[in-house]
């Protein structure tokens, strides 16, 4: 067993376990839901095998077909890896369950197929190790992703996947313009090689430009954010836990990555900039979650918001280093979680009163309270209160700032936590108010209840496993930029 | 491993589970919920006792987990927390008589009785915080346990009531984690010590120091009530009376009052917070606000409301107490934290009494009414005597040390704050007593309901009466080797020498 354990090769199974997923549901769509839930419990449990395989023997990397770079495809995981592609198969589990209850027959022929392809891409993006596959696991993402958003059909919904779908492929576009000078330059797309040539000249500068634009359009950074909230706020809502929990995160990964990996030596000077887009994303996320009068607009600002967030950690690192990258990852694997079950009961929500109208929430303190209480954990975790995920990675980016004397950016830390709790109790005191006219309701399946409030229960719990995670995160040191390329090359 | 690493963690098990049970439960299973909540305090209350009885002989008791690197998770019993913990545990107890009967047919129960034993089982974390991260993730969890109690009745009133608390609370939590972190990356500590940790912090890092101290009392402000701090108390009094007993006039205030204690003596040390010079202005400050929320008390009519601005003064004589930085100032203002809990408490349980018997929320109804509630309002007049500092109250312990330690400290003005707050108490709670004692009751009352023979329920009556002989049992037996006078001794003691 244990050598079943260390001999699998965990990554490509990663792969190819939900690419056949979603292949069989596209053909055999008899029983959706059961496959699907398979393959996510298979993916899962890869997970784990990986986890395993990286705590016994550190960094893995994988040939595909014994054909190494500059020819043959690549795979390589490292702890940062490890904790995107758990936080993803965990989410997905959930979301999973919860999309058994929450479409229809005809609607859960057409989900399956395109989520399956989505966590392919996401697998696939987490564990790959040269360019050109980045590029082609950030198309599968994105084109998935408009699919699963125009699922929902209506009026709101296509404008949104339109919006949503030219953003990203115009994101891709960028992010091809930027590896083919790469390509150009240095002749060779693989991570690790590049990163031993890579130097300060315009062709490089323009290259992290291109890249930089490209996945900050994917990852909705103010000022870039404008199709996210129509698009995640329109999706049938396990979509758009989804979308906000994971797909976000994916190119935000990939952007960290490349500048730790690629353009750390040159990139220092202008991570200034990018905090300074977060700063302004956590501002005016807040503030425009602070006039929204829908759940799930709410809740989607808000993710512009967070969002904001993890890109404090780029002139935080300079001095501060691990503590920034651990903060960040941390907030970002809380806010998966959390986000996903937020969009959960906004879900729930939605399909009991069949509104999402914050002033009209109608006693649901009493009448839905697992729904409820799935809100509120997931919220304690945003705005970053103690215990939760959130606490811990605010705490790690507020002590990274105070370090270094940055005293814009804590005031900043700590003021978008008092605004997130601001918008996020204001759904809370309208769940305990009568609403002056009462709607008609319809019963919310137990599944759905539960899936969200164990999800947001993940959330806090995470307040306690930092013992566990940071060490996890720290397999192969990926913040650690030259010794990781170095390894890579050994 | 031994057992008493996992008493601290146990005892807040007591009030976590039964909550947490208590939630699933459905509406109507009265009898599972009451035993639940009734052992839980129980074995509390033993648990406690175990552990006053092992300190006392010398015994340690910690639990102590990982949190983050270099940070861990520290419950600690030491004399000051088991001084707050033992008022928590047996107000609670009191106070979940109270609110079972209190709430008696009301919509809701099983939400009410869940977050209540959450907020018992936060304040208990946060007394025995052994270091101030602990102190920040309990000081917030009571926050949020308190949020659904003052929204509980669900109207537009209590919302609005809500999102002030939150806004001054969470503002002041804010604040309280930016300090926190701040002196973390200066020291690289946090855990509590008898006389601070900061004295070996270099010349340079004083301005530094000041502003933390500043905004630690920001902070700690907040749930204190320190004015110009205390704008969300009168409003939250819209809660049901038992939250108000317990959580406004104890808990939470408490707190916050508990959280200053600590940062001046754990944090900082009294004799390092007096050489940086930030122990007077802080005691001004205390001196102001007992002075100016008298006088809005004056001015109230609606009874909670009064005993609302009340709360805000007496709560300042601890920090008085603790600012006035000499070592009998110190034991008044300790234990001030307990008697001033006892008596306050008691108030508000005949303020309930009256509300929910004869529908009585204002004073201007308040004639006659010792006639027709004669062991309720006796109760009522030893907490007011308490008030005003009258022996041989709890309340005349209190003024005494803080009075002779001012002397001792050489800042004699204090007793002109003091005589001004009784003079001031005198004046807006002993009209009340004239009014209940000597006026002729109206023919009819607000909204009367009948108890048969008795002028109300025992579960409403008997924890006001308990409470009022425990005020009045702290200031006669003050000299008692367990008094809370006593426990107060040894925590200066080990503060000052």
């Amino acid at each position: 067993m244990g050598d079943f354990l260390l001999t699998m090769p965990w990554a490509v199974v990663l792969i190819l376990l939900p690419l056949v997923g979603a292949i069989v549901c596209f053909l055999w769509p008899k029983n959706v839901n059961q496959l699907g839930l398979v393959t996510l419990a298979g993916v899962f449990l890869s997970v784990v095998g990986l986890g395993a395989w990286l705590l016994e023997n550190g960094v893995y990397h994988h040939a595909v077909g014994g054909w190494n770079a500059p020819l043959g495809i690549h795979l390589y995981a490292d702890g940062l890896s490890l904790v995107m592609l758990g936080i993803t198969a965990l989410v997905g589990l959930f979301v999973s369950v919860y999309a058994t209850a929450y479409f229809d027959r005809v609607q859960s022929e057409q989900f399956w197929p395109l989520w399956l392809f989505l966590l392919t891409a996401l697998n696939a993006l987490f564990l790959s190790a040269d360019m050109f596959n980045l590029y082609v696991t950030l198309e599968l993402l994105g084109l998935s992703a408009v699919a699963l958003v125009a699922l929902a059909g209506g009026k709101a919904a296509l404008n949104g996947a339109m919006r949503y779908l030219l953003a990203s492929l115009l994101g891709s576009l960028l992010f091809l313009f930027g590896v083919a000078l790469l390509y150009h330059t240095y002749g060779s797309l693989d991570l690790a090689i590049l990163s031993e040539q890579i130097e300060a000249s315009p062709t490089v500068w323009m290259a992290l430009g291109l890249i930089s634009a490209g996945l900050l359009l994917k990852t909705a950074l103010f000022p870039l954010h404008f199709w996210l909230p129509p698009a995640h706020a329109s999706a049938f809502s396990p979509i758009s836990a989804l979308l906000s929990a994971l797909v976000v995160k994916a190119s935000f990964y990939l952007l960290l990555r490349l500048w730790l990996e690629l353009f750390w030596p040159i990139s220092g000077s202008v991570a200034g900039l990018l905090g300074i887009l977060g700063v302004m994303a956590i501002l005016w996320g807040s503030l425009q979650a602070l006039r929204q009068t829908r759940v799930k607009m709410l809740v989607a600002y808000s993710t512009v918001a967070q969002i904001g967030y993890l890109f404090l950690a780029f002139p935080l690192a300079m001095g501060a280093g691990v503590t920034a990258w651990n903060a960040v990852m941390y907030l970002a694997i809380s806010h998966a979680l959390a986000k996903a079950a937020m969009f959960m009961a906004a879900g729930n929500l939605l399909r009991f009163g069949g509104h999402d109208r914050i002033a009209d929430l109608d006693q649901l303190a009493q009448r839905l309270p697992l729904t409820v209480a799935a809100f509120a954990l997931a919220g304690v975790s945003l705005i970053g209160l103690p215990p939760s995920g959130g606490f811990i990675g605010k705490w790690l980016l507020l002590e990274a700032a105070l370090m270094q004397g940055r005293w814009d950016l804590a005031v900043v830390i700590v003021l978008g936590g008092v605004l997130a709790a601001m918008y996020l109790f204001k759904v809370l005191g309208y769940a305990f108010t009568e609403a002056s006219t009462p709607s008609k309701v319809t019963a919310v399946p137990v599944r759905m209840e539960w899936a969200a409030l164990l999800l947001a229960s993940g959330a806090i719990l995470l307040g306690f496993l930092a013992p566990l995670i940071l060490p996890l995160l720290a397999i192969g040191t990926p913040f650690d930029a030259f010794s990781s390329a170095q390894e890579v090359m050994s | 491993m031994n057992w008493n690493d996992w008493l601290p963690l146990l005892l807040i098990a007591c009030s976590l589970v039964p909550g947490l049970i208590i939630f699933g439960l459905a509406e109507q299973r009265v009898r599972l919920r009451t035993t639940l909540n009734l052992s839980g305090s129980v074995i509390n209350l033993l648990l406690v006792a175990w552990m006053l009885w092992g300190v006392y002989h010398g015994q340690h008791f910690e639990t102590r987990l990982p949190l983050l690197p270099g940070l861990d998770l520290v419950l600690r019993a030491g004399p000051l927390s088991l001084l707050f913990v033992t008022l928590s545990a047996v107000l609670w107890l009191l106070t979940t008589i109270y609110a079972i009967g209190y709430l008696e047919g009301s919509p809701h129960r099983s939400r009410f009785f869940g977050f209540f034993s959450l907020c018992v089982s936060a304040t208990i974390g946060v007394a025995m915080s052994g270091n101030l991260i602990t102190f920040l993730l309990f000081y917030e969890l009571l926050t949020l346990a308190t949020y659904p109690l003052i929204v509980h009745r669900g109207t537009e009133v209590a919302r609005h009531a809500g999102k002030i608390y939150l806004r001054y609370t969470l503002i002041g939590g804010g604040l309280l984690m930016f300090a926190t972190v701040w002196l973390y990356t200066l020291t690289g500590s946090l855990e509590f010590t008898p006389q601070g940790f900061l004295h070996a912090l270099g010349d340079e890092h004083r301005p530094a120091l000041v502003m933390i101290f500043i905004l630690f009392i920001a902070g700690f402000g907040v749930k204190a009530a320190l004015i110009p701090l205390h704008g969300w108390l009168p409003l939250a009094m819209i809660a049901p009376a038992p939250v108000s007993a317990l959580l406004h006039a104890v808990a939470v205030v408490k707190a916050g009052a508990f959280g200053i204690v600590r940062v001046v003596y754990d944090v900082f040390g009294i004799n390092f917070a007096t050489d940086l010079g930030v122990t007077a202005p802080l005691a001004w400050l205390a001196a102001f606000t007992i002075l100016y929320a008298s006088m809005r008390a004056l001015y109230q009519d609606d009874l909670k409301r009064r005993l609302a601005f009340s709360t805000i003064s007496q709560v300042s004589y601890i920090t008085l107490g603790i600012a006035i930085a000499g070592p009998i100032a110190a034991i008044g203002g300790v234990v001030h934290l307990v008697h001033q809990g006892l008596m306050k408490i008691t108030l508000f349980f005949c303020a309930g009494n009256l509300a929910e018997t004869l529908g009585i929320h204002k004073i201007s109804e308040m004639d006659g009414v010792g006639q027709r509630m004669p062991w309720t309002m006796a109760a009522f007049t030893i907490g007011v005597f308490g008030m005003i500092g009258a022996p041989p109250t709890a309340g005349f312990i209190t003024k005494w040390y803080l009075g002779m330690g001012a002397l001792e400290a050489g800042q004699s003005w204090v007793i002109w704050v003091l005589a001004g707050s009784s003079l001031l108490n005198a004046a807006y709670f002993l009209p009340i007593l004239h009014r209940v004692w000597f006026r002729k009751p109206p023919k009819h009352w607000p909204e009367e309901h009948d108890f048969g023979r008795q002028e109300t329920s025992w579960m409403l009556l008997l924890p006001p009466i308990i409470t009022a002989f425990l005020a009045l049992g702290a200031g006669l037996v003050a000299a008692a080797a367990f008094s809370p006078l006593a426990w107060a001794k040894l925590i200066a003691e080990r503060e000052f020498y």
